[in-house]
């Protein structure tokens, strides 16, 4: 089943080029859609929910010579990332029916190909297959925004590969190291199966090769993420690409390098990381704070949503190096919430841009009167990406900021960071809710600019369509689903995160010795 | 005797078809001289074929050769390789001459067509480099290198008509001449080192000479001087200077094979004189030499590498890339017998089908008449050969290694081998430079794939014979299947078998 979900959009993806380019939109819907079908029946038969376990595993032997085994699998950290990648997919191609005029077909059978390798990274269990799904996500990605983007695309996408082409040879070289030394260690056989070289990364690394290790996965994941001081790449990409394309990259792609941190950089050089969270926790509120006073200056509103993207995964980064299993779960839930919310934010961005052409903050405003029902989402997912308590965005974020207030010392959260690091941290919620309310002041509500014209020759109706409408309906639900019962996630991935935080637990006790063991994974005082 | 004829049957097999296709080539029949490139390329699968049926594990035991797993790979890649050479040819050689006969417009002249001369000197520098691998002494090697570069030099210099066509030529044989008197004499110094010829015997006298001390001074001088001489044939920094220039000078298909097949000579020699060594035995190379090739590798890769980023002539761009790729060989080659050369081998291969696919897609088009120039001429290359543009930016993501293209593979492998040896800085470098080197590839994926065109890319046309459109094809797609039986092309390439 795992393969399924990797090979049906890449069947998908030929199907659309070999077919006439009219029907290429309705395939490539067909498609996704049936591609959410099977990932919901995988989540269905899925036995792993609540518990550390991977599911749904297959192998396929390679080139036995140097141990190349595709393996694939889900655990419920995984599994929940899928989900999120094929519930956006059909709303990507669906929100791109208008917009897309030009090489349809080359679109959406690229979209189809970023879709089975973001599937591919989730579902990967060895180190070789991550890497060239990793990889790939690239080159469609570099396509969409070098051909269907806007003005500056050729130098977005130029950028944008070679930031993280250049970030992740070198992780390639981390991964590389540590195979060697796993091959060293057991006579000469080769693996890439990502728990095997995790155990012995765990046991035989000393400190200072796991420190090593670390810097090399933190720089390719480190730019994927992105985190300050490597993030410059994103907000120029994200402002090129078309709608689907921002709303994939945001919505998931982002999420390939917070995924690589969990899966790879916690639990393969624990010793290190404890000694350096220090260092990526200031590296992320750096990233926070910094990213969102940029946000606070910024006249165009796909750009200012860009800019918050990186300060809001500097919580999801700041949430899973507070090392106990509080942050990392808020931080999982991060990962889906942003997906959602930003992702729909990036939507109504590029139908407002459809019809009026502009994305200047100073040409926008009182889009209320003329297009109230776009309005109302865009307040609602503006309210959503704020953390309004009730919708999504609040409780993830809460999470990471109290996690990373009680990591430090050796309480019930025993951990490296602190107080003052969830303070710092906390001052960019409110730099948030001030520039996405600024923002949502100056072009939903205010004056009628006298100049903003309706493109007529855009087909669209002046307010938002069905189609449109549907786009943005599920995103909503999802919202509120998930701001009243984040059990949902939590609860299902609390086991998956337990184990991979055990090592932690060990260490903390064993360097703080009043250190208790992480009590429970649910919250204090029974805050949910 | 009679032994040994057995053992050069596939040389033989291509100088067979040497004398064929010379006779062939002056032939006044325009529909029997059609046939010159088909013969060639019937001899060519021919010596393939012959290459695991006689270089077999068990005759190669007998063999007394130095490194006696590296001449059935080295056949197999090199015939492989050849043959898309050889397609992306045709309908190049001689084209203008050949069409004016086709036309009634001249009669047929043996002293102008370059047809037959052109195939005769591809086989005899094939047969050089399969002579390469199975060298036994040093005379013979030196021999099999010339025989692998000497008909290029002709080759570069009749490969069009134009003056800048002679130029490359001279250049690349005043320089090539300069080289060859500098591995000669590294030669003739590691004669005096040990008193032999036979590399085997030079073997056990370098061994000899280290388990009572240290390797003699004659000994690393000459080995340094063989490797800087034999580094020309690569294209290896100090000696890459004339790459660009003659890459540039001749015509597109002859700067394809120029591109392949000495570069494999040239990897092949230094994996049979640095075996010499006795690497195998664990003992690792003398400091000298592995600081020279280190330092060979990096120069190599980074200077290749920057130099294509300033390019405007595709042609040139392509010729540094190449440099840099020498340079990521010699990781393989510093990283040793075993999983070292075999990364080298899979990755001669590698490249080879990538660069041959790069050039094919050249050589399908042309501009008025004449090859392409600038990179720009690419631009837009998909509103009128969308396949061809496709084929060209899949070679490029193949050549900068992007999974899961067939380069990235052989980038893997040399990674692994270099890691394993313990040479992780030069693998770092070596990912620093693939990152570089995107810059320069992007280009040929933007441009042809999602450029607009531009005054002189409009005038673009693909030439009179299909075959080149045909053979770039065929690559790419091999170029994104052959993964799929990476297993296949391991064992293919295994030196150690």
């Amino acid at each position: 089943m795992s393969w399924l979900l990797i090979l049906l959009p890449l069947l998908g993806s030929f199907v659309i080029i070999v077919s006439p380019g009219r029907l290429a939109k309705q395939l490539a819907l067909v498609t996704s859609l049936v591609v959410l079908g099977v990932s919901v029946a995988a989540a269905f038969v899925f036995d792993g929910w609540g518990r550390g376990t991977w599911e749904l595993t297959s192998s396929v032997e390679w080139v036995k010579e140097w141990g190349l085994v595709l393996q694939v699998g889900a655990d419920s950290v995984s599994l929940i990332l899928v989900l999120l990648t094929t519930f956006l997919m059909p709303l990507a191609i669906l929100g791109s029916f208008n917009a897309i005029k030009s090489r349809t077909k080359e679109y959406y059978g690229w979209l189809l190909g970023l879709q089975a390798a973001m599937t591919g990274v989730f579902l990967a269990q060895d180190l070789v297959l991550f890497y060239v799904c990793f990889e790939f996500t690239l080159v469609p990605m570099f396509f969409i925004i070098a051909i269907w983007g806007s003005k500056n695309r050729a130098h977005a996408s130029v950028k944008f590969l070679i930031y993280t082409f250049t970030g992740s040879l070198i992780t390639l070289a981390g991964f590389l190291t540590l195979a060697w030394s796993y091959a060293q260690a057991n006579g000469g056989d080769w693996s890439f199966e990502i728990s095997a070289l995790t155990n012995h990364a765990v046991s035989a690394l000393s400190l200072h090769e796991q420190a090593w290790l670390l810097l090399a996965l933190l720089i390719g994941f480190g730019v994927k993420v992105p985190l300050f001081p490597v993030h410059t790449w994103l907000p120029l990409a994200h402002t090129e690409a078309p709608t689907a394309g921002s709303v994939v990259l945001a919505g998931v792609l982002l999420k390939l390098g917070t995924y690589g941190l969990y899966r790879f950089v916690l639990p393969m050089c624990p010793e290190a990381v404890v000694e350096w969270a220090p260092f990526v926790a200031i590296l992320s509120i750096i990233g926070i704070l910094y990213a969102a006073l940029i946000c606070w200056v910024q006249t165009d509103v796909k750009k200012l949503i860009a800019y918050s993207s990186v300060s809001h995964l500097g919580f999801c980064v700041l949430g899973l190096f507070a090392l106990n299993p509080m942050g990392v779960e808020g931080s999982i839930l991060y990962m889906i919430n942003h997906g959602l919310s930003t992702g729909a934010l990036f939507f109504l961005i590029g139908m407002m841009y459809e019809r009026y052409h502009t994305r200047d903050m100073g040409e926008l405003g009182g889009l209320a009167r003329t297009m109230p029902i776009w309005a109302t989402f865009m307040v609602f997912f503006v309210l959503a990406s704020v953390g309004l308590p009730g919708l999504n965005g609040f409780v993830s974020e809460f999470l990471c900021l109290i996690a990373t207030f009680t990591a430090g010392g050796s309480g019930a959260y025993p951990g490296v960071l602190g107080p003052w690091y969830a303070a710092i941290a906390a001052l960019g919620m409110v730099l948030a809710a001030m520039y996405l309310l600024i923002m949502v002041g100056k072009v939903v509500f205010g004056p009628t600019k006298a100049t903003l014209r309706h493109d007529e020759q855009s087909g669209l109706p002046v307010d938002l369509t069905v189609r449109e409408i549907t786009v943005l309906v599920p995103l909503a639900v999802g919202c509120i689903v998930l701001g009243i019962q984040p059990d949902l996630i939590i609860d299902n991935t609390a086991t998956a995160v337990a184990d991979t935080l055990a090592v932690y637990q060990d260490i903390f006790e064993e360097s703080m010795p009043g250190a208790a063991a992480f009590v429970d994974t649910s919250l204090p005082g029974g805050a949910r | 005797m009679i032994d040994k004829l057995w053992f050069l049957i596939p040389e033989l097999i291509l100088f067979a078809g040497v004398v064929v296709v010379a006779i062939l080539g002056l032939v006044h029949s325009n529909r029997l001289r059609g046939w010159v490139p088909w013969t060639t390329g019937l001899f060519i699968v021919a010596a393939g074929i012959s290459v695991p049926l006689v270089y077999t594990a068990e005759a190669m035991e007998t063999s007394g050769l130095l490194v006696p797993g590296l001449a059935a790979p080295a056949g197999m890649i090199a015939c492989i390789v050849a043959l898309g050479l050889l397609l992306l040819s045709i309908g190049r050689v001689d084209q203008r001459y050949e069409l004016a006969i086709a036309q009634g417009r001249a009669v047929f002249d043996p002293i102008r067509a370059t047809g037959g001369e052109f195939h005769v000197f591809f086989l005899l520098s094939l047969a050089g480099l399969l002579l390469v691998s199975i060298a036994n002494d040093l005379i013979w090697l030196f021999l099999a290198l010339e025989l692998a570069s000497l008909p290029t030099y002709v080759m570069v210099a009749m490969s069009r008509g134009s003056i800048r066509a002679q130029e490359a030529a001279m250049k690349y044989f005043f320089l090539g001449a300069m080289s060859a008197a500098m591995f000669l004499y590294g030669f003739a110094l590691l004669y005096g080192a040990t008193g032999t010829l036979v590399l085997t015997e030079i073997q056990a006298s370098f061994a000899d000479q280290i388990a009572r001390g240290e390797l003699g001074i004659l000994a690393i001088v000459g080995m340094l001087l063989a490797l800087l001489g034999i580094g020309f044939k690569l294209a290896a920094v100090p000696m890459h200077l004339y790459a660009a220039d003659v890459y540039e000078g001749a015509s597109v298909h002859v700067t394809a094979f120029l591109g392949f097949v000495p570069k494999a000579a040239g990897v092949i020699a230094f994996m049979i004189l640095l075996s010499t060594l006795g690497w195998a035995d664990g003992a690792g190379l003398p400091a000298p030499i592995l600081i020279m090739l280190w330092v060979v590798s990096v120069l190599t890769m980074t200077l290749g590498n920057i130099a294509a980023l300033l390019q405007k002539s595709v042609k040139r761009m392509l010729a540094c890339s190449s440099i840099a790729h020498s340079g990521y060989l010699l990781i393989g080659i510093i990283a040793g017998p075993g999983a070292g050369f075999n990364a080298a081998m899979l990755y001669l291969l590698i490249y080879g089908l990538g660069n041959t696919t790069s050039f094919a897609v050249l050589s399908s088009l042309q501009r008025g008449g004449v090859e392409l120039e600038s990179v720009e001429d690419l631009a837009g290359l998909r509103h009128k050969h969308p396949w061809s543009a496709t084929a060209m930016a899949i070679s490029a993501g193949s050549l900068l290694g992007f999974p899961p293209l067939l380069g990235f593979w052989g980038k893997l492998a040399l990674f692994i081998a270099g890691i394993a040896s313990g040479r992780l800085v030069l693998v770092l470098i070596a990912a620093i430079n693939s990152a570089i080197s995107a810059w320069y590839y992007l280009r040929l994926v933007g441009l042809p794939l999602m450029a607009d065109r531009n005054e002189r890319s409009e005038a673009v046309e693909s030439i009179h014979a299909p075959w080149p459109r045909l053979v770039g094809l065929v690559l790419a797609g091999m170029l994104v299947v052959l993964p799929v039986i990476l297993g296949l092309l391991y064992w293919m390439t295994d030196v150690s078998r």
